[in-house]
Protein backbone atom coordinates (compact mmCIF):
# COMPACT_ATOMS: atom_id res chain seq x y z
CA UNK A 1 0.00 0.00 0.00
CA UNK A 2 1.51 3.28 -1.10
CA UNK A 3 -0.46 5.61 1.14
CA UNK A 4 -3.24 5.18 3.65
CA UNK A 5 -5.94 7.80 3.18
CA UNK A 6 -8.93 6.07 4.70
CA UNK A 7 -9.55 4.87 8.26
CA UNK A 8 -9.73 1.40 6.77
CA UNK A 9 -6.33 1.68 5.12
CA UNK A 10 -4.78 3.26 8.19
CA UNK A 11 -5.93 0.40 10.37
CA UNK A 12 -4.68 -2.16 7.87
CA UNK A 13 -1.34 -0.39 7.79
CA UNK A 14 -1.22 -0.40 11.60
CA UNK A 15 -1.62 -4.17 11.50
CA UNK A 16 -5.03 -4.19 13.12
CA UNK A 17 -7.45 -6.99 12.19
CA UNK A 18 -10.28 -5.10 10.53
CA UNK A 19 -13.97 -5.85 10.03
CA UNK A 20 -16.04 -4.46 7.18
CA UNK A 21 -19.74 -4.78 6.46
CA UNK A 22 -21.96 -4.46 3.44
CA UNK A 23 -24.92 -2.24 2.57
CA UNK A 24 -27.21 -2.63 -0.39
CA UNK A 25 -29.40 0.22 -1.66
CA UNK A 26 -32.77 -1.23 -2.72
CA UNK A 27 -33.59 -2.04 -6.34
CA UNK A 28 -35.07 0.89 -8.20
CA UNK A 29 -35.89 2.75 -4.99
CA UNK A 30 -35.48 6.32 -3.80
CA UNK A 31 -35.56 5.12 -0.18
CA UNK A 32 -32.24 5.07 1.64
CA UNK A 33 -33.35 5.69 5.25
CA UNK A 34 -33.32 2.08 6.39
CA UNK A 35 -29.92 1.54 4.79
CA UNK A 36 -28.61 4.47 6.82
CA UNK A 37 -30.15 2.87 9.94
CA UNK A 38 -28.42 -0.39 9.15
CA UNK A 39 -25.12 1.53 8.81
CA UNK A 40 -25.77 3.06 12.24
CA UNK A 41 -26.33 -0.42 13.64
CA UNK A 42 -23.03 -1.57 12.13
CA UNK A 43 -21.30 1.46 13.59
CA UNK A 44 -22.80 0.86 17.03
CA UNK A 45 -21.14 -2.56 17.09
CA UNK A 46 -17.94 -0.59 17.49
CA UNK A 47 -15.61 -2.94 15.69
CA UNK A 48 -16.77 -2.40 12.11
CA UNK A 49 -14.42 0.06 10.43
CA UNK A 50 -16.19 0.52 7.12
CA UNK A 51 -19.01 -0.79 4.99
CA UNK A 52 -19.26 -1.39 1.26
CA UNK A 53 -22.09 0.15 -0.72
CA UNK A 54 -23.01 -2.06 -3.64
CA UNK A 55 -23.25 -0.73 -7.19
CA UNK A 56 -26.20 -2.16 -9.12
CA UNK A 57 -25.63 -5.70 -7.83
CA UNK A 58 -26.54 -8.47 -10.29
CA UNK A 59 -27.18 -5.62 -12.75
CA UNK A 60 -30.44 -4.54 -11.11
CA UNK A 61 -30.58 -0.76 -11.06
CA UNK A 62 -30.42 0.78 -7.62
CA UNK A 63 -29.63 4.29 -6.39
CA UNK A 64 -26.20 5.43 -7.57
CA UNK A 65 -23.69 3.92 -5.19
CA UNK A 66 -21.79 7.21 -5.27
CA UNK A 67 -24.76 9.17 -3.94
CA UNK A 68 -25.70 6.40 -1.52
CA UNK A 69 -22.13 6.17 -0.18
CA UNK A 70 -22.09 9.91 0.40
CA UNK A 71 -25.47 10.02 2.16
CA UNK A 72 -24.82 6.97 4.32
CA UNK A 73 -21.33 8.10 5.34
CA UNK A 74 -22.63 11.58 6.17
CA UNK A 75 -25.66 10.42 8.13
CA UNK A 76 -24.21 7.41 9.93
CA UNK A 77 -20.63 8.51 10.48
CA UNK A 78 -19.42 5.11 9.30
CA UNK A 79 -16.74 5.11 6.59
CA UNK A 80 -17.87 3.77 3.24
CA UNK A 81 -16.22 1.60 0.63
CA UNK A 82 -17.79 2.92 -2.54
CA UNK A 83 -18.25 0.07 -5.01
CA UNK A 84 -17.86 1.11 -8.61
CA UNK A 85 -18.38 -1.20 -11.56
CA UNK A 86 -17.28 -0.69 -15.13
CA UNK A 87 -20.33 -2.45 -16.58
CA UNK A 88 -22.38 0.73 -16.87
CA UNK A 89 -19.93 3.57 -17.46
CA UNK A 90 -17.13 4.44 -19.81
CA UNK A 91 -13.78 5.83 -18.67
CA UNK A 92 -15.05 9.38 -18.96
CA UNK A 93 -18.00 8.78 -16.62
CA UNK A 94 -15.83 6.72 -14.27
CA UNK A 95 -13.33 9.57 -13.97
CA UNK A 96 -16.12 12.02 -13.12
CA UNK A 97 -17.40 9.68 -10.43
CA UNK A 98 -13.92 9.37 -8.96
CA UNK A 99 -13.64 13.16 -8.83
CA UNK A 100 -17.06 13.36 -7.20
CA UNK A 101 -16.10 10.68 -4.69
CA UNK A 102 -13.09 12.76 -3.73
CA UNK A 103 -15.27 15.87 -3.32
CA UNK A 104 -17.74 13.87 -1.22
CA UNK A 105 -14.98 12.76 1.13
CA UNK A 106 -15.17 9.11 0.15
CA UNK A 107 -11.82 7.47 0.77
CA UNK A 108 -12.22 3.91 -0.50
CA UNK A 109 -13.32 2.61 -3.87
CA UNK A 110 -13.78 -1.05 -4.64
CA UNK A 111 -13.00 -1.36 -8.36
CA UNK A 112 -15.26 -3.93 -9.99
CA UNK A 113 -16.14 -5.12 -13.45
CA UNK A 114 -19.64 -6.12 -12.38
CA UNK A 115 -22.08 -8.73 -13.57
CA UNK A 116 -23.07 -8.59 -17.20
CA UNK A 117 -25.83 -6.01 -17.75
CA UNK A 118 -27.95 -8.60 -19.54
CA UNK A 119 -28.37 -10.56 -16.30
CA UNK A 120 -30.38 -7.92 -14.46
CA UNK A 121 -33.70 -6.16 -14.88
CA UNK A 122 -32.77 -4.23 -18.02
CA UNK A 123 -31.50 -7.02 -20.28
CA UNK A 124 -31.52 -4.82 -23.39
CA UNK A 125 -29.26 -2.16 -21.90
CA UNK A 126 -26.00 -1.53 -23.73
CA UNK A 127 -23.21 -3.21 -21.80
CA UNK A 128 -20.37 -0.71 -21.48
CA UNK A 129 -17.24 -2.44 -20.12
CA UNK A 130 -15.04 0.23 -21.68
CA UNK A 131 -12.58 -0.63 -18.90
CA UNK A 132 -12.23 -3.78 -16.84
CA UNK A 133 -11.61 -3.80 -13.10
CA UNK A 134 -7.80 -3.83 -13.47
CA UNK A 135 -7.98 -0.84 -15.79
CA UNK A 136 -10.27 0.95 -13.33
CA UNK A 137 -7.63 0.40 -10.66
CA UNK A 138 -5.13 1.86 -13.11
CA UNK A 139 -7.38 4.91 -13.67
CA UNK A 140 -7.92 5.59 -9.95
CA UNK A 141 -4.24 5.04 -9.24
CA UNK A 142 -3.30 7.51 -11.98
CA UNK A 143 -5.68 10.12 -10.63
CA UNK A 144 -4.47 9.71 -7.05
CA UNK A 145 -0.72 9.39 -7.60
CA UNK A 146 0.03 10.97 -10.99
CA UNK A 147 -2.76 13.53 -10.97
CA UNK A 148 -3.89 12.52 -14.46
CA UNK A 149 -6.52 10.37 -16.11
CA UNK A 150 -5.53 7.54 -18.45
CA UNK A 151 -5.28 9.90 -21.42
CA UNK A 152 -2.78 12.05 -19.58
CA UNK A 153 -5.21 14.91 -18.87
CA UNK A 154 -4.33 16.67 -15.64
CA UNK A 155 -6.56 16.67 -12.59
CA UNK A 156 -7.15 20.24 -11.40
CA UNK A 157 -7.24 21.02 -7.71
CA UNK A 158 -6.11 18.66 -5.00
CA UNK A 159 -5.65 15.08 -6.14
CA UNK A 160 -8.23 12.54 -4.98
CA UNK A 161 -7.19 10.72 -1.81
CA UNK A 162 -8.57 7.27 -2.29
CA UNK A 163 -7.54 3.75 -1.37
CA UNK A 164 -8.31 1.13 -3.97
CA UNK A 165 -9.84 -2.24 -3.27
CA UNK A 166 -10.38 -5.12 -5.66
CA UNK A 167 -12.50 -8.24 -5.54
CA UNK A 168 -10.87 -11.63 -5.03
CA UNK A 169 -12.25 -14.99 -5.99
CA UNK A 170 -10.96 -17.86 -3.82
CA UNK A 171 -13.28 -20.23 -5.66
CA UNK A 172 -11.58 -19.80 -9.03
CA UNK A 173 -10.54 -23.07 -10.62
CA UNK A 174 -7.65 -23.44 -11.23
CA UNK A 175 -6.49 -21.03 -8.57
CA UNK A 176 -3.46 -20.11 -10.67
CA UNK A 177 -5.75 -17.97 -12.84
CA UNK A 178 -6.74 -15.94 -9.80
CA UNK A 179 -3.17 -15.63 -8.56
CA UNK A 180 -1.96 -14.26 -11.90
CA UNK A 181 -4.92 -11.88 -11.98
CA UNK A 182 -4.10 -10.57 -8.52
CA UNK A 183 -0.48 -10.08 -9.56
CA UNK A 184 -1.82 -7.91 -12.40
CA UNK A 185 -4.07 -5.92 -10.10
CA UNK A 186 -1.23 -5.41 -7.65
CA UNK A 187 0.96 -4.15 -10.49
CA UNK A 188 -1.52 -1.38 -11.28
CA UNK A 189 -1.96 -0.33 -7.68
CA UNK A 190 -4.59 -2.27 -5.73
CA UNK A 191 -4.34 -1.55 -1.98
CA UNK A 192 -6.54 -4.32 -0.62
CA UNK A 193 -8.59 -7.34 -1.66
CA UNK A 194 -12.10 -8.21 -0.51
CA UNK A 195 -13.10 -11.71 -1.47
CA UNK A 196 -16.31 -13.28 -2.56
CA UNK A 197 -18.17 -15.22 0.11
CA UNK A 198 -16.31 -18.24 1.44
CA UNK A 199 -17.90 -20.91 3.63
CA UNK A 200 -15.09 -23.44 3.68
CA UNK A 201 -12.20 -22.27 5.85
CA UNK A 202 -9.74 -24.46 3.93
CA UNK A 203 -10.58 -22.64 0.71
CA UNK A 204 -9.91 -19.33 2.48
CA UNK A 205 -6.59 -20.54 3.89
CA UNK A 206 -5.41 -21.97 0.57
CA UNK A 207 -6.31 -18.70 -1.10
CA UNK A 208 -4.44 -16.60 1.42
CA UNK A 209 -1.36 -18.80 1.02
CA UNK A 210 -1.49 -18.70 -2.77
CA UNK A 211 -1.47 -14.90 -2.93
CA UNK A 212 0.79 -14.26 0.03
CA UNK A 213 3.77 -13.45 -2.21
CA UNK A 214 1.81 -10.56 -3.75
CA UNK A 215 1.61 -8.86 -0.39
CA UNK A 216 -1.85 -7.28 -0.71
CA UNK A 217 -3.83 -7.17 2.56
CA UNK A 218 -6.84 -9.40 2.06
CA UNK A 219 -10.32 -9.49 3.58
CA UNK A 220 -12.12 -12.79 3.46
CA UNK A 221 -15.84 -12.47 2.79
CA UNK A 222 -18.30 -14.37 4.97
CA UNK A 223 -22.08 -14.59 4.95
CA UNK A 224 -23.74 -16.18 7.98
CA UNK A 225 -27.01 -17.49 6.51
CA UNK A 226 -30.26 -16.93 8.35
CA UNK A 227 -31.93 -20.04 7.00
CA UNK A 228 -31.41 -23.26 5.11
CA UNK A 229 -32.85 -21.54 2.05
CA UNK A 230 -30.18 -18.88 2.14
CA UNK A 231 -27.37 -21.38 2.55
CA UNK A 232 -28.77 -23.46 -0.26
CA UNK A 233 -29.10 -20.37 -2.45
CA UNK A 234 -25.38 -19.71 -2.14
CA UNK A 235 -24.53 -23.29 -2.91
CA UNK A 236 -26.78 -23.50 -5.94
CA UNK A 237 -27.04 -20.06 -7.45
CA UNK A 238 -24.06 -17.92 -6.57
CA UNK A 239 -21.37 -18.32 -9.20
CA UNK A 240 -18.49 -20.38 -7.92
CA UNK A 241 -19.52 -20.44 -4.25
CA UNK A 242 -19.85 -23.83 -2.63
CA UNK A 243 -21.16 -24.54 0.84
CA UNK A 244 -19.63 -27.55 2.62
CA UNK A 245 -22.10 -30.49 2.74
CA UNK A 246 -21.98 -30.74 6.56
CA UNK A 247 -22.83 -27.08 6.83
CA UNK A 248 -25.85 -27.55 4.59
CA UNK A 249 -26.84 -30.70 6.45
CA UNK A 250 -26.84 -28.86 9.78
CA UNK A 251 -29.03 -26.11 8.36
CA UNK A 252 -31.39 -28.69 6.95
CA UNK A 253 -31.78 -30.09 10.44
CA UNK A 254 -32.55 -26.61 11.77
CA UNK A 255 -35.21 -26.24 9.13
CA UNK A 256 -37.06 -29.14 10.71
CA UNK A 257 -37.37 -27.31 14.05
CA UNK A 258 -40.96 -26.07 14.12
CA UNK A 259 -40.66 -23.54 16.94
CA UNK A 260 -39.53 -20.34 15.25
CA UNK A 261 -37.73 -18.81 18.23
CA UNK A 262 -35.99 -22.08 18.99
CA UNK A 263 -34.92 -22.44 15.36
CA UNK A 264 -33.52 -18.93 15.26
CA UNK A 265 -31.63 -19.52 18.50
CA UNK A 266 -30.04 -22.67 17.12
CA UNK A 267 -29.11 -21.01 13.84
CA UNK A 268 -27.61 -18.00 15.63
CA UNK A 269 -25.60 -20.22 17.95
CA UNK A 270 -24.33 -22.32 15.09
CA UNK A 271 -23.37 -19.31 12.98
CA UNK A 272 -21.56 -17.67 15.89
CA UNK A 273 -19.63 -20.80 16.72
CA UNK A 274 -18.82 -21.64 13.10
CA UNK A 275 -17.70 -18.19 12.07
CA UNK A 276 -15.79 -17.40 15.28
CA UNK A 277 -13.64 -20.43 14.54
CA UNK A 278 -13.46 -19.46 10.89
CA UNK A 279 -12.20 -15.96 11.67
CA UNK A 280 -9.76 -17.26 14.27
CA UNK A 281 -8.24 -19.53 11.64
CA UNK A 282 -7.94 -17.00 8.84
CA UNK A 283 -6.47 -14.28 11.02
CA UNK A 284 -3.44 -16.47 11.65
CA UNK A 285 -2.36 -15.72 8.08
CA UNK A 286 -0.11 -12.72 7.77
CA UNK A 287 -1.80 -11.34 4.64
CA UNK A 288 -5.28 -11.64 6.10
CA UNK A 289 -6.19 -8.05 6.90
CA UNK A 290 -9.65 -8.76 8.14
CA UNK A 291 -13.07 -10.12 7.54
CA UNK A 292 -15.77 -8.74 5.29
CA UNK A 293 -19.10 -9.66 6.87
CA UNK A 294 -21.93 -9.65 4.37
CA UNK A 295 -24.79 -10.33 6.74
CA UNK A 296 -27.27 -7.89 5.26
CA UNK A 297 -30.32 -7.80 7.54
CA UNK A 298 -28.89 -10.15 10.17
CA UNK A 299 -27.24 -7.95 12.80
CA UNK A 300 -27.75 -10.34 15.73
CA UNK A 301 -24.73 -12.48 14.94
CA UNK A 302 -22.22 -9.85 13.84
CA UNK A 303 -21.27 -8.52 17.28
CA UNK A 304 -20.95 -11.99 18.86
CA UNK A 305 -18.83 -13.26 15.96
CA UNK A 306 -16.44 -10.34 16.29
CA UNK A 307 -16.38 -10.60 20.07
CA UNK A 308 -15.68 -14.31 19.92
CA UNK A 309 -12.96 -13.94 17.31
CA UNK A 310 -11.25 -11.19 19.28
CA UNK A 311 -11.04 -13.24 22.50
CA UNK B 1 -17.29 -14.60 -43.16
CA UNK B 2 -20.46 -12.62 -42.52
CA UNK B 3 -23.13 -14.69 -40.81
CA UNK B 4 -26.71 -13.77 -41.60
CA UNK B 5 -30.09 -15.05 -40.52
CA UNK B 6 -33.13 -14.98 -42.78
CA UNK B 7 -35.90 -12.61 -41.75
CA UNK B 8 -39.36 -14.12 -41.30
CA UNK B 9 -41.25 -14.39 -44.60
CA UNK B 10 -44.00 -12.16 -43.19
CA UNK B 11 -41.54 -9.38 -42.58
CA UNK B 12 -39.96 -9.63 -46.05
CA UNK B 13 -43.39 -9.76 -47.70
CA UNK B 14 -44.67 -6.78 -45.70
CA UNK B 15 -41.68 -4.70 -46.81
CA UNK B 16 -42.51 -5.17 -50.54
CA UNK B 17 -46.29 -5.61 -50.36
CA UNK B 18 -46.80 -2.43 -52.43
CA UNK B 19 -44.61 -3.64 -55.35
CA UNK B 20 -45.70 -5.26 -58.62
CA UNK B 21 -42.43 -6.79 -59.83
CA UNK B 22 -39.57 -7.61 -57.52
CA UNK B 23 -36.07 -8.86 -58.22
CA UNK B 24 -34.52 -11.09 -55.53
CA UNK B 25 -30.74 -10.76 -55.62
CA UNK B 26 -28.51 -13.42 -54.07
CA UNK B 27 -24.86 -13.02 -53.17
CA UNK B 28 -22.16 -15.58 -53.92
CA UNK B 29 -19.69 -13.81 -51.63
CA UNK B 30 -18.85 -14.59 -48.04
CA UNK B 31 -22.37 -14.59 -46.60
CA UNK B 32 -23.12 -17.72 -44.62
CA UNK B 33 -25.22 -19.80 -44.73
CA UNK B 34 -25.19 -19.60 -48.57
CA UNK B 35 -27.49 -16.92 -50.01
CA UNK B 36 -26.88 -17.47 -53.73
CA UNK B 37 -29.03 -18.26 -56.75
CA UNK B 38 -30.78 -21.28 -55.23
CA UNK B 39 -31.77 -19.39 -52.09
CA UNK B 40 -32.89 -16.37 -54.11
CA UNK B 41 -35.10 -18.63 -56.21
CA UNK B 42 -36.65 -20.32 -53.18
CA UNK B 43 -37.39 -17.02 -51.49
CA UNK B 44 -38.78 -15.47 -54.69
CA UNK B 45 -41.16 -18.38 -55.14
CA UNK B 46 -42.31 -18.30 -51.52
CA UNK B 47 -43.04 -14.58 -51.66
CA UNK B 48 -44.82 -14.95 -54.97
CA UNK B 49 -47.02 -17.67 -53.51
CA UNK B 50 -47.75 -15.61 -50.45
CA UNK B 51 -48.65 -12.54 -52.51
CA UNK B 52 -51.12 -14.59 -54.53
CA UNK B 53 -52.70 -15.91 -51.36
CA UNK B 54 -53.01 -12.35 -50.09
CA UNK B 55 -54.80 -11.41 -53.35
CA UNK B 56 -52.14 -8.89 -54.40
CA UNK B 57 -49.88 -10.86 -56.74
CA UNK B 58 -46.26 -9.79 -57.06
CA UNK B 59 -44.16 -11.09 -59.94
CA UNK B 60 -40.95 -12.32 -58.36
CA UNK B 61 -37.74 -12.83 -60.33
CA UNK B 62 -34.36 -13.89 -59.08
CA UNK B 63 -30.67 -13.64 -59.84
CA UNK B 64 -27.35 -13.55 -58.04
CA UNK B 65 -24.06 -11.66 -58.19
CA UNK B 66 -20.47 -12.59 -57.35
CA UNK B 67 -20.47 -10.22 -54.38
CA UNK B 68 -22.84 -7.47 -53.43
CA UNK B 69 -20.34 -5.53 -51.34
CA UNK B 70 -18.71 -3.97 -54.43
CA UNK B 71 -20.25 -1.25 -56.59
CA UNK B 72 -18.52 -2.71 -59.65
CA UNK B 73 -19.76 -6.28 -59.11
CA UNK B 74 -23.39 -5.22 -58.94
CA UNK B 75 -22.98 -2.89 -61.93
CA UNK B 76 -24.43 -5.25 -64.54
CA UNK B 77 -27.76 -5.99 -62.83
CA UNK B 78 -29.53 -3.40 -64.99
CA UNK B 79 -30.81 -5.95 -67.54
CA UNK B 80 -32.32 -8.23 -64.92
CA UNK B 81 -33.89 -5.31 -63.11
CA UNK B 82 -35.77 -4.32 -66.27
CA UNK B 83 -39.12 -2.91 -65.21
CA UNK B 84 -38.99 -4.17 -61.61
CA UNK B 85 -40.27 -1.68 -59.05
CA UNK B 86 -38.54 -3.27 -56.07
CA UNK B 87 -35.58 -5.41 -55.07
CA UNK B 88 -34.82 -7.73 -52.18
CA UNK B 89 -31.22 -8.47 -51.32
CA UNK B 90 -30.21 -11.76 -49.75
CA UNK B 91 -26.80 -10.36 -48.88
CA UNK B 92 -25.59 -8.85 -45.61
CA UNK B 93 -26.37 -5.25 -44.69
CA UNK B 94 -23.50 -4.10 -46.89
CA UNK B 95 -25.05 -5.61 -50.02
CA UNK B 96 -28.43 -4.03 -49.31
CA UNK B 97 -26.82 -0.62 -48.98
CA UNK B 98 -24.73 -1.00 -52.14
CA UNK B 99 -27.77 -1.96 -54.23
CA UNK B 100 -29.62 1.09 -52.89
CA UNK B 101 -26.63 3.25 -53.73
CA UNK B 102 -25.98 1.90 -57.25
CA UNK B 103 -29.70 1.69 -58.17
CA UNK B 104 -31.20 4.59 -56.25
CA UNK B 105 -34.37 4.61 -58.37
CA UNK B 106 -35.34 1.20 -56.98
CA UNK B 107 -35.72 0.61 -53.30
CA UNK B 108 -33.87 -2.56 -52.17
CA UNK B 109 -35.11 -4.22 -48.97
CA UNK B 110 -33.17 -6.68 -46.79
CA UNK B 111 -34.07 -10.36 -46.61
CA UNK B 112 -31.51 -11.05 -43.88
CA UNK B 113 -30.63 -9.92 -40.42
CA UNK B 114 -26.87 -9.51 -40.46
CA UNK B 115 -25.57 -11.21 -37.35
CA UNK B 116 -21.79 -11.24 -37.03
CA UNK B 117 -18.36 -12.05 -38.41
CA UNK B 118 -17.95 -15.66 -37.57
CA UNK B 119 -17.20 -19.26 -38.36
CA UNK B 120 -19.04 -22.53 -38.72
CA UNK B 121 -17.80 -25.74 -37.19
CA UNK B 122 -19.06 -27.92 -40.00
CA UNK B 123 -21.17 -27.11 -43.06
CA UNK B 124 -24.67 -26.20 -41.89
CA UNK B 125 -23.43 -26.56 -38.32
CA UNK B 126 -23.48 -24.09 -35.45
CA UNK B 127 -21.92 -20.70 -36.09
CA UNK B 128 -19.80 -18.67 -33.75
CA UNK B 129 -18.97 -14.99 -33.56
CA UNK B 130 -15.19 -14.62 -33.77
CA UNK B 131 -14.14 -11.04 -34.53
CA UNK B 132 -15.57 -7.60 -33.84
CA UNK B 133 -13.16 -5.86 -36.20
CA UNK B 134 -11.75 -3.81 -33.33
CA UNK B 135 -9.00 -2.31 -35.47
CA UNK B 136 -6.17 -3.36 -33.15
CA UNK B 137 -5.79 -7.12 -33.26
CA UNK B 138 -4.23 -8.69 -30.18
CA UNK B 139 -4.52 -12.33 -31.20
CA UNK B 140 -0.73 -12.61 -31.09
CA UNK B 141 -0.95 -11.99 -27.35
CA UNK B 142 -3.85 -14.26 -26.55
CA UNK B 143 -2.85 -17.43 -28.34
CA UNK B 144 -5.25 -16.85 -31.22
CA UNK B 145 -8.40 -16.55 -29.10
CA UNK B 146 -10.16 -13.19 -29.28
CA UNK B 147 -11.27 -11.82 -25.89
CA UNK B 148 -12.70 -8.67 -27.46
CA UNK B 149 -15.36 -10.79 -29.13
CA UNK B 150 -15.54 -14.08 -27.29
CA UNK B 151 -15.52 -12.67 -23.76
CA UNK B 152 -19.05 -11.42 -23.14
CA UNK B 153 -17.63 -8.29 -21.53
CA UNK B 154 -14.75 -7.85 -23.97
CA UNK B 155 -12.30 -7.76 -21.08
CA UNK B 156 -8.59 -7.37 -21.74
CA UNK B 157 -7.61 -8.57 -18.26
CA UNK B 158 -9.92 -11.50 -17.66
CA UNK B 159 -11.39 -13.70 -16.56
CA UNK B 160 -14.00 -12.01 -14.39
CA UNK B 161 -15.53 -13.58 -11.30
CA UNK B 162 -18.30 -15.04 -13.42
CA UNK B 163 -16.12 -17.78 -14.88
CA UNK B 164 -17.26 -21.03 -13.31
CA UNK B 165 -15.98 -24.41 -14.47
CA UNK B 166 -14.67 -22.76 -17.61
CA UNK B 167 -18.07 -21.38 -18.61
CA UNK B 168 -19.14 -17.77 -18.95
CA UNK B 169 -21.67 -16.30 -16.52
CA UNK B 170 -23.81 -15.04 -19.37
CA UNK B 171 -26.33 -17.57 -20.65
CA UNK B 172 -27.19 -17.28 -24.35
CA UNK B 173 -30.27 -18.28 -26.20
CA UNK B 174 -29.40 -20.35 -29.25
CA UNK B 175 -32.31 -21.59 -31.33
CA UNK B 176 -34.63 -21.54 -28.35
CA UNK B 177 -32.21 -23.26 -26.00
CA UNK B 178 -30.21 -21.66 -23.20
CA UNK B 179 -26.52 -22.48 -23.47
CA UNK B 180 -23.36 -21.27 -21.78
CA UNK B 181 -20.34 -20.35 -23.85
CA UNK B 182 -16.82 -21.27 -22.89
CA UNK B 183 -15.21 -18.42 -20.97
CA UNK B 184 -12.78 -16.90 -23.46
CA UNK B 185 -10.28 -16.07 -20.73
CA UNK B 186 -10.37 -19.59 -19.39
CA UNK B 187 -9.50 -20.76 -22.92
CA UNK B 188 -6.77 -18.12 -23.20
CA UNK B 189 -5.26 -19.24 -19.89
CA UNK B 190 -5.08 -22.86 -21.04
CA UNK B 191 -3.76 -21.87 -24.46
CA UNK B 192 -1.05 -19.71 -22.89
CA UNK B 193 -0.09 -22.56 -20.60
CA UNK B 194 0.06 -24.95 -23.55
CA UNK B 195 2.32 -22.51 -25.40
CA UNK B 196 4.41 -22.09 -22.27
CA UNK B 197 3.64 -18.38 -22.33
CA UNK B 198 1.74 -17.72 -19.10
CA UNK B 199 3.58 -14.41 -19.05
CA UNK B 200 1.24 -13.27 -21.82
CA UNK B 201 -1.78 -14.20 -19.72
CA UNK B 202 -0.34 -12.51 -16.65
CA UNK B 203 0.53 -9.30 -18.49
CA UNK B 204 -1.56 -6.22 -17.66
CA UNK B 205 -3.23 -4.78 -20.76
CA UNK B 206 -4.08 -1.08 -20.64
CA UNK B 207 -7.45 0.15 -21.89
CA UNK B 208 -8.27 -0.34 -25.53
CA UNK B 209 -8.01 2.51 -28.02
CA UNK B 210 -11.70 2.69 -28.86
CA UNK B 211 -11.04 5.44 -31.38
CA UNK B 212 -9.79 2.73 -33.75
CA UNK B 213 -13.24 1.17 -33.84
CA UNK B 214 -15.33 4.29 -34.14
CA UNK B 215 -17.79 3.98 -36.93
CA UNK B 216 -18.21 4.70 -39.74
CA UNK B 217 -14.62 3.80 -40.52
CA UNK B 218 -12.82 4.35 -43.83
CA UNK B 219 -9.63 3.05 -45.33
S1 LIG C 1 -8.59 -8.61 -31.44
FE1 LIG C 1 -9.88 -7.27 -32.70
S2 LIG C 1 -9.27 -7.65 -34.82
FE2 LIG C 1 -8.41 -9.32 -33.58
S3 LIG C 1 -9.94 -10.95 -33.70
FE3 LIG C 1 -10.45 -9.73 -31.91
S4 LIG C 1 -11.89 -8.17 -32.58
FE4 LIG C 1 -10.94 -9.07 -34.39
S1 LIG D 1 -16.94 -15.36 -17.63
FE1 LIG D 1 -15.20 -15.21 -19.03
S2 LIG D 1 -16.08 -14.85 -21.04
FE2 LIG D 1 -17.69 -14.45 -19.54
S3 LIG D 1 -17.57 -12.27 -19.16
FE3 LIG D 1 -16.29 -13.23 -17.60
S4 LIG D 1 -14.24 -13.29 -18.48
FE4 LIG D 1 -15.64 -12.86 -20.15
Amino acid sequence: MQEAFSELAKKIKAGEFVYTGELEPHNLSTEIGDVVDWAKTLKSIGRITAANVTDNPQSFSAMSSLAASFIIQRDSGLEMVYQLRTADKNRLALASDILAAAAFGLKNILALTGDHTHMGNTPDAKPVFDLDSAQLVDLIHHMVYEGTDLSGNEVQGPRPEINIGVAGNPNQEPLEIEVLKMERKAEVGADFIQTQVVFDVDIALTYLESIEHIGIPTFIGIFPPRSYGQAEFFDKFVSGVTVPPEFLKTFKEFKAISDKAERKKKIDEFNIDYFVNFVKEIRKKKNCAGCHIMAVGYPDVIAPIIEGAEK
Amino acid sequence: MIITKEKPLEEIYASIADCKKVLFVGCDGCTQPPRGLKEAETLAKLVEMKSKMEGKPIECRFTTVVKQCCDESVGNLRVQIGDCDGMVSLACGVGVQILNKVYPEIWTRPAQNTMFIGSEEIRQGPMYEMCLACGDCILEETGGICPVTRCAKGLLNGPCGGCVEGKCELPMEVNGEMVKNDCAWYLIYHRAKELNRLDLFRKYRPPKKRALAMNPRRL
